[in-house]
């Protein structure tokens, strides 16, 4: 990474000339592959990422099934070309904890209890990456979940909301990520505010979490909106 | 229950090729429909999203500096993995790459190196120490067949609008760029599948589960051929053969058009 030395805040903008409770501009697809049972690709400024969902389906080995209920499982992987140093390809520690943390956002909305002995899988690609690509990735995989027919009980949205130069703002990019002194990821089932996930590093006080939290609100609900628009795209009749 | 598909799949196959027919209306020899987004990840030194037909294959291209193989001190180095990830297709599983994703990889491979489309020399910094690695990664986004075509199709397309990064007092700096990665030659790769007494070019995955065998040709622009793969267990006839090649070299130049210009 190359060094940045500049101020992160300029005049009350920031580095790329959002306000401090501006999300990055978000494109939502839904059902944008053919051989996934359920697919959404989701762009949040330079993330790029895929999601398909398979499933219910068969479990392999046998002795994982659960008799009373579907098991989930999550991958999250990056591409070796999402990032600036190629990363090496397959999972390391980084996102085995990430595939995990995803499954458990995703996992309160799903019936699981329908498909006993089955399993769901969810793979989210990360073909490129600038920051907040677990919440990104959560706010896809929600949508390919609907689109593979899973019955949910509702939505999930994630946006992260960091720190830089004192200052709390909302869904950092790439350069204030790593040069910012906060960073925490959150998801949510809007309607009832249910977090789902929730992740934090660097340092806040109590009273910074206030702010995050009316930040992240706003984020997920505008995310929330932005999700049923892609549905309801997903479900519109033509050509 | 993919084996009891295929085997449906293949008798109704043969039938409409009585009749040549495919499955999905195209004639033998015709390709699916081809789009190609070049440059689409920014944060790679170069990059390509095939779509033929249904199937997705997206490349990116990173360079980074290290050491030059003994018996060619003066020359880059390629390096080609191939991910079949779990996510393209029902039957692919996470873990290391298995058989078919490093045959993907190495039929790629030897199309680019063997038809010297990238001119190695050029990218020696210090003879028998320090010299570029070109990494071509593949990742297969959607499984519809005819994978090698389509990733050997990007492949050439994201070197083309490969740019070199800077490199500094012995480190790489992605972030800025020093002139565009010398690319002389377009290479394209055709696969052609056997199905019974069948040819068809460019097989969806339907065909692939139905075949005996397939070919694959790497064609140069002055219609050389510069690398060959055949697969499956099925056999093929030199007339066979002679026969693909002609179609090889008559399709690469239709699928050469496709390619980006730079």
């Amino acid at each position: 990474m190359k060094g940045y030395d500049g101020p992160l805040i300029v005049d009350g903008k920031r580095i790329d000339g959002r306000e401090y409770d501006e999300m990055r501009s978000v494109k939502l697809e839904v059902g944008v592959l053919k051989r996934a049972d359920g697919s959404a690709y989701i762009e949040m400024g330079d993330n790029k990422i895929l999601v398909a969902v398979y499933g219910p389906r068969e479990v392999h080995p046998k002795h994982l099934q659960e008799p009373d209920r579907a098991i989930l499982t999550c991958r999250y992987n990056m591409a070796p070309f999402s990032v600036s140093e190629r990363k090496r390809p397959g999972p390391d520690r980084r996102s085995v904890e990430i595939s995990k943390v995803i499954k458990n956002a995703l996992l309160p909305t799903i019936f699981i209890e329908h498909f006993p002995r089955t399993k769901v899988d969810i793979f989210i690609e990360v073909l490129q990456s600038d920051a907040g690509t677990r919440c990104a990735g959560i706010t896809a995989a929600s949508l390919a979940l609907v689109d593979a027919g899973i019955p949910v009980r509702d939505l999930v949205a994630a946006v992260s909301v960091g720190k830089i130069e004192d200052t709390l703002v909302l869904d950092l990019c790439g350069i204030e990520d790593n040069y910012g002194s906060a960073d925490v990821p959150i998801a949510m089932i809007p309607p009832k505010k249910e977090i789902t996930l929730i992740q934090m590093d660097g340092q806040l006080t109590k009273e910074e979490f206030k702010e995050v939290f009316r930040l992240a609100n706003k984020g997920i609900s505008e995310l929330y909106e932005l999700q049923k628009e892609a549905l309801r795209k997903r479900c519109e009749v033509g050509d | 229950m993919f084996d009891i598909i295929s085997k449906l799949n293949r008798s109704y196959m043969l039938s409409l090729a009585s009749e040549n027919r495919r499955v999905d209306g195209r004639s033998w020899n015709e390709y699916r429909k081809i789009l190609i987004d070049a440059g689409c990840i920014k944060k790679a030194e170069g990059s390509a999203r095939v779509m033929l037909g249904n199937t997705q294959v997206l490349v990116g291209i990173k360079m980074d500096v290290g050491e030059p193989y003994p018996d060619s001190p003066d020359m880059g180095v390629i390096t080609t993995s191939a991910e079949l990830v779990p996510l393209a297709s029902p039957t692919f599983e996470p873990g290391p790459p298995d058989e078919n994703s490093i045959e993907l990889a190495r039929v790629v491979d030897r199309g680019i190196r063997e038809s010297e489309a990238i001119d190695l020399e050029a990218l020696c910094i210090e003879e028998g120490e320090k010299v570029w690695i070109v990494f071509i990664d593949i990742h297969v986004l959607d499984m519809y067949g005819n994978l090698i075509d389509a990733s050997s199709l990007a492949a050439i397309s994201a070197l083309l609008n490969t740019e070199i990064p800077k490199y500094e007092d012995g480190k790489v700096i992605h972030e800025e760029k020093d002139g565009k990665l010398p690319v002389r030659e377009k290479p394209i790769t055709i696969t052609t599948a056997k199905i019974g007494d069948m040819f068809v070019v460019d097989p969806t995955y339907e065909e692939e589960l139905a075949m005996d065998a397939r070919l694959s040709v790497a064609v140069k622009e002055d219609e050389t051929i510069c690398a060959m793969q055949k697969g499956e267990s099925g056999f093929m006839s030199e007339e066979d053969i002679m026969r693909i090649i002609d179609l090889s070299i008559e399709k690469s130049k239709e699928l050469r058009r496709y390619i980006p210009g730079d």
